[in-house]
């Protein structure tokens, strides 16, 4: 599907330019997106390996497994395939709680680390149930403090700038619990259909 | 909101702090642990790089050939009718898909109709409480190698659209 919708993008958007005129602005949008790309992968290497960084420390520490232990109960439900004390379980936590407080850049390390657990768990390039489940509770952005957005209202002078702060979280809740109900959906379809 | 800001302020150093202690009372070679943890970092950035190049690029044609504007020109009128939003949509269609765009748009939307309005406010919750899932997508299944993603686009999109319809419902009952 990501096959269709990438190319899907590229193709509609050159299409139109073709009858609206807006191929010079396609043509040199392709060659400035590019290059802000590479600039955004080169400014993610800071970022990456600081927090790779600190995490390899915690995980020698113990500290992980004492996260993972902690809210075990809580987790095992959502990832029913990762084994307890699993490593991953501690990198899904830290990934978990660092988007809770609005640190998506730490938050995204150790997702990736987290991933690349749940990969050797499963050995293959499909992904697994736990990594779309992981996913899901990701891209639904189990949030406790939209940091940004505040800031951007404080910019233009809110009256009170963190006002957005409940219905965000209650917004949050809603997204994320139906993440979790259509991820659960689709893996009983997928298990019905025999993939 | 002065303990809110203090918490995020305060939670990375502490984490860090502890990490440190913890790391150093039970005689892990902390600086050797740090580097050899970190390298893998470098490697991750140039293996997520054709990724992040290739979809910016496929989102940055759309939009600068002028198709999603005149897509969302088009369905306007309808989402009209069913009481959504008109001025949301750009930002409730691009949201899921380009996390610096939409941030630009909610900042734009906030500046034309002021952080307080009712379309502010709503942009600001919008903003707050989704992700952009194609580029977590990228990010996680590029830089661990997952070929095959299964129904994951279906289950990030989805809970998309659910989460715009959820933050306009939750805006107009508290603030209406």
């Amino acid at each position: 599907m990501v096959n269709y919708i990438w190319a899907g993008m590229a193709i509609i958007g050159i299409i139109y330019a073709m009858f609206a005129g807006t191929m010079d602005k396609v043509n040199e949008a392709i060659f400035q997106s590019s290059s802000e790309a590479v600039t955004l992968s080169i400014g993610l290497i800071s970022v990456l390996v600081f927090w790779l960084g600190i995490m390899r420390v915690a995980e020698k520490a113990g500290i992980l497994q004492v996260l993972a232990k902690i809210f075990r109960p809580l987790v095992r439900r959502l990832f029913p395939e990762i084994p307890k004390d699993h490593p991953a379980m501690g990198y899904i936590l830290s990934n978990l709680t660092a988007n809770l407080f609005g640190l998506g850049n730490a938050a995204t390390p150790m997702g990736i680390k987290a991933m690349e657990q749940m990969k050797q768990l499963s050995g293959t390039d499909t992904a697994s149930r736990s990594m779309i489940t992981f996913l899901a509770l990701n891209t639904s952005s189990l949030t406790i403090i939209p940091t940004t957005v505040i800031a951007i209202r404080m910019q233009y002078n809110s009256v009170s700038p963190t006002e957005i702060v409940g219905t965000t979280i209650i917004a949050t809740l809603i997204s994320t619990a139906s993440a979790i109900l259509i991820d659960r959906f689709y893996f009983y379809r997928s298990i019905r259909r025999g993939e | 909101m002065g303990i809110i800001t203090s918490v995020s302020v305060w939670l990375i150093p502490s984490f860090i702090l502890t990490v440190l202690l913890v790391a150093s009372w039970k005689k892990v070679p902390a600086y050797e642990t740090f580097v050899e943890g970190g390298k893998e970092g470098v490697k991750m950035a140039f293996s997520l790089l054709p990724f992040l190049v290739g979809m910016i690029v496929s989102i940055s044609i759309l939009r600068s050939s002028g198709a999603l504007e005149a897509f969302i020109g088009l369905i306007t009128p309808f989402l009209t009718l069913i009481g959504f939003p008109p001025d949301i949509l750009p930002l409730a269609i691009v949201r899921p898909i380009s996390g610096t765009a939409a941030l630009g748009m909610t900042t734009e939307l906030i500046n034309t109709h002021g952080p307080d309005s009712f379309i502010g406010r709503l942009a600001s919750t919008m903003q707050g409480s989704t992700d952009t899932t194609l580029y977590i997508l990228t990010v996680y299944f590029g830089a661990i190698g997952i070929r095959k993603m299964r129904y994951a686009v279906k289950v990030g999109l989805l809970a998309d659209v659910v989460g715009v319809i959820a933050s306009i419902i939750v805006v107009t009952l508290v603030f209406g």
